[in-house]
């Protein structure tokens, strides 16, 4: 008889409202040792194609089984640095368990019976943090005369420095904000990345001889060139998206409506939370409303839920989104998660007007209801208004989460950078080398808005274009815009 | 790491005072140029404030910051002295002055606003420019920089609205008999200080149909563009302060919004104001 997926343990959606500790707590071993004698061993493993990056899946569940962690942890590092932190935000749902052959056929995203890879992930990546496993450096004499500046210090930067560093080159991390991870650290919440996990992996890299220098804004402070004649032979842009797109309608600008990059950064990065002790304040108000339906909007939902809690509010946040359930990019778990909270999802509504008071700040949200019609370039079916429909909302904060899009504060004083017409940066594919020779970029900045993991092997694929131009310097590149590869998961 | 060098009172008042610091600071020192700013963070739990670069020093790599301590998180870096490290400091950021010779400029400080008109306004006269400098403040004692901006103007005025120092009354009332004295109009007025200062003028000069430019303060978080916590709505179209800014023409700020916008967290500032931490 086929056994059951085995759950995983999460604290009870009451007391976790109350606070932004960690929500799930992982496997044991003996739940990661069944839930891994499930993976049917196939011998065609078709959800190693859903990975990104290429994780050996069906190896890294087979060690497990074997009782050989080490080997497990090992067979994932070869394709990801930070098991502890994808096992965590990787959307599983829709790329290796949506694979997985447990799944069933057409469903949009993986079904409860497929393996839980990234629950037996983020159980390797413990055991490697628990155990100190160190993937061992292959530094060369060749190598290690070399000088790599990574600017940005998310994913995608995060990842490209320990390619480096783990072969002996000088990587240093140039970094705007105080701190230092970046969508890590400001976007996702500590509830679902806490940052002990981050700064572990950052800690890593400091070992290995990575140096992190915060507070420096390439572009405004030091240019490109500058830091080519301060000696570094090769750079990688990682620079995110950053800004925030906003909706666009009337009254948007009232007081009391944030981008979720705002609401987030002043909840994750400058603890507001922990308001007056950091001194960062963040509104919340009684009635929340989130616009938008991807992963950014469930965390800033989840964010408001909590602070609702804990300021003695009734807790009453409602997340308004265009489409249906089936089409939220959101991560399904988090939806569930969300759910569980108290956060009240509406459908096929679209926000017309912000309405405010006498002082400015918004009071009311006016919407009208939507019908799905033909499916849109992304394949799903798109929200057609109906009309005379509209209706208002109680809104006394509102939290846009509809997308991000490229920083432009680099690009723009590097006119030889060349972007595409949405501002990110256009790269060769194979290489990640930009229009600069021995400029390489990586992450959200190249593909748009994507997943940790996608920006992640975006990185790895740079830092080998980074050591092979190294190593030849005069082999030539092929531009080419990337947008679109693998990046299909827009609001 | 960011050390402060030197600390100066510069104006005191009843409870308020204005504060001008030194600190370390070798990116923003070789790079600011006259109208950017930075963000600086006392402590690790402290928030992000923007400061403009009033001066910059590159032998010494050094700038100086003059702060009005209004707030809590500006009261705790009045707190601090000369040996004391700062937690964080980025920049320089946003846009720079656009320096030219205009032929004549009108430069209006209100209060510590009056900081940003400094580096301008040498700037500004070094390009060949001839200065209308008009200085405002509450109170004589809470005047800052009047000797430099003197030394640098072909005309200076000083406004108190106390009347303790100058002419009793408001930097505006100078402007508009400039504007109306029927001696050809200036070609630029460049203006920075408190909101309400900052919107008189704006209708002043427009009456008049003289450009002029003001540097926003709206409220920030990261300052790097990436919150739109800074937005505000210039002619039809919503712009981020931090890095659109933060000069915008004045004509086409809409203020009241603006005014509101900077409202938003009053109560959190009275409580954490009240519990008297700094
Ligand atoms: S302060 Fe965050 S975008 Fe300007």
């Amino acid at each position: 008889m086929r056994k059951e997926p085995v759950k995983v343990r999460e604290v009870e959606a009451e007391k976790r409202v109350a606070g932004f500790d960690e929500v799930v707590l992982g496997y044991s071993e003996e739940e990661a040792l069944t839930e891994a004698s499930r993976c049917l061993q196939c011998k065609n493993p078709v959800c190693i194609n859903g990975c990104p990056v290429g994780i050996n899946i069906k190896g890294f569940i087979h060690h497990i089984t074997q009782k050989d962690y080490k080997g497990a942890y090992f067979t994932i590092r070869e394709k990801n640095n930070f098991p502890s932190i994808c096992g965590r935000v990787c959307p599983a749902e829709y790329q290796c368990r949506k694979a997985c052959i447990l799944t069933r056929k057409g469903s949009p995203f993986a079904s409860d019976n497929s393996i839980n890879i990234h629950f037996l992930e983020r159980f390797t990546g413990q055991m490697g943090i628990n155990n100190g496993w160190m993937v061992p450096s292959e530094t060369s004499e060749d190598l290690s005369k070399f000088k790599v500046a990574v600017v940005g210090s998310g994913p995608a930067g995060l990842c490209c420095a320990g390619e480096l560093a783990r072969k002996g080159i000088q990587v240093t991390i140039f970094e705007s904000l105080h701190k230092t991870g970046g969508v890590l650290r400001y976007g996702i919440p500590p509830f679902r990345l806490p940052h002990s996990i981050l700064d572990f992996e950052i800690d890593y890299l400091k070992k290995i001889g990575v140096v992190f220098k915060p507070n420096s804004i390439i572009g405004k402070g030091k240019t490109l060139q500058e830091l080519k004649n301060e000696g570094f032979d090769a750079i990688f842009l990682g620079l995110g998206a950053g800004i925030p797109t906003f909706l666009g309608i009337p009254g948007e600008n009232l007081g009391n409506i944030t981008s979720a990059n705002e609401f987030l950064t002043r909840a994750n990065l400058m603890s507001a939370f922990k308001f007056p002790d950091y001194h960062t304040p963040v509104n919340i108000g009684r009635h929340v409303i989130v616009v938008g339906g991807g992963n950014t909007a469930m965390d800033a939902a989840r964010v408001a839920l909590r602070l609702q809690k804990m300021r003695g509010i009734p807790l009453d946040t409602t997340l308004v989104y265009r489409r249906s359930e089936v089409e939220m990019p959101a991560r399904r778990l988090e939806i569930a998660h969300a759910k569980e909270e108290g956060l009240k999802l509406k459908f096929l509504v679209k926000p017309e007007e912000f309405i405010g008071d006498a002082n400015g700040l918004v009071q009311k949200l006016k919407c009208v209801a939507c019908e799905l019609g033909e499916p849109d370039a992304s394949g799903r079916r798109r929200p057609v208004e109906i009309k005379g429909s509209d209706f208002e909302l109680d809104c006394d904060l509102a939290v846009v989460a509809i997308g991000l899009k490229a920083n432009a504060i680099l690009p723009k004083v590097t006119p030889e950078l060349t972007t595409d017409k949405n501002g990110d940066v256009i790269v060769d594919p194979q290489t990640m080398e930009t229009s600069i020779k021995n400029v390489f970029a990586g992450g959200d900045i190249v593909g748009g808005e994507g997943t940790v993991i996608e920006a992640m092997g975006m990185a790895k694929r740079a830092a080998q274009g980074i050591i092979n131009r190294l190593l030849a310097p005069t082999s030539g590149t092929n531009l080419e815009n990337t947008k679109g590869v693998g990046y299909a998961n827009k609001c | 790491m960011t050390r402060i060098v030197e600390k100066s009172i510069l104006g005191q008042y009843q409870g308020a005072r204005i504060t001008r610091f030194v600190i370390t600071a070798e990116d923003v020192a070789l790079k600011a140029k006259p109208g950017q700013f930075i963000m600086l963070m006392v402590k690790e739990e402290g928030e992000r404030i923007p400061l403009t670069v009033v001066d910059t020093n590159k032998k010494d790599k050094t700038v100086t910051l003059i702060v009005q301590e209004l707030g809590f998180s500006t009261k705790l870096l009045g707190s601090m002295n000369v040996g004391d490290s700062l937690y964080a400091l980025v920049g320089p950021l946003g846009h720079a002055t656009p320096i030219q010779n205009f032929g004549e400029v009108v430069l209006i400080g209100g209060g510590v606003g009056i900081a940003e008109i400094y580096p301008v306004a040498k700037a500004l006269k070094e390009a060949g420019n001839r200065l209308i400098t008009i200085l405002g403040s509450r109170t004589k004692d809470l005047l800052i920089l009047e000797n430099e901006l003197k030394a640098v103007s072909d005309e200076f005025y000083v406004t108190t609205d106390d009347g303790s120092h100058g002419r009793k009354g408001f930097t505006v009332d100078v402007l508009k008999e400039i504007l109306e004295s029927g001696r050809p109009l200036p070609k630029i007025v460049y203006a920075v200080g408190p909101i309400p200062m900052m919107r008189r003028v704006a209708e002043t000069t427009k009456a008049a149909n003289v450009k002029t430019l003001v540097s926003l303060n709206a409220l920030m978080v990261d300052g790097t563009g990436m919150c739109g916590g800074c937005r505000v709505t210039i002619g039809s179209e919503s712009k981020f302060t931090c890095v659109d800014g933060p000069e915008f023409d004045a004509h086409d700020v809409n203020w009241a919004e603006l005014t509101k916008r900077n409202q938003v967290f009053v109560e959190q500032e009275k409580h954490i104001c009240h519990l008297g931490r700094v």
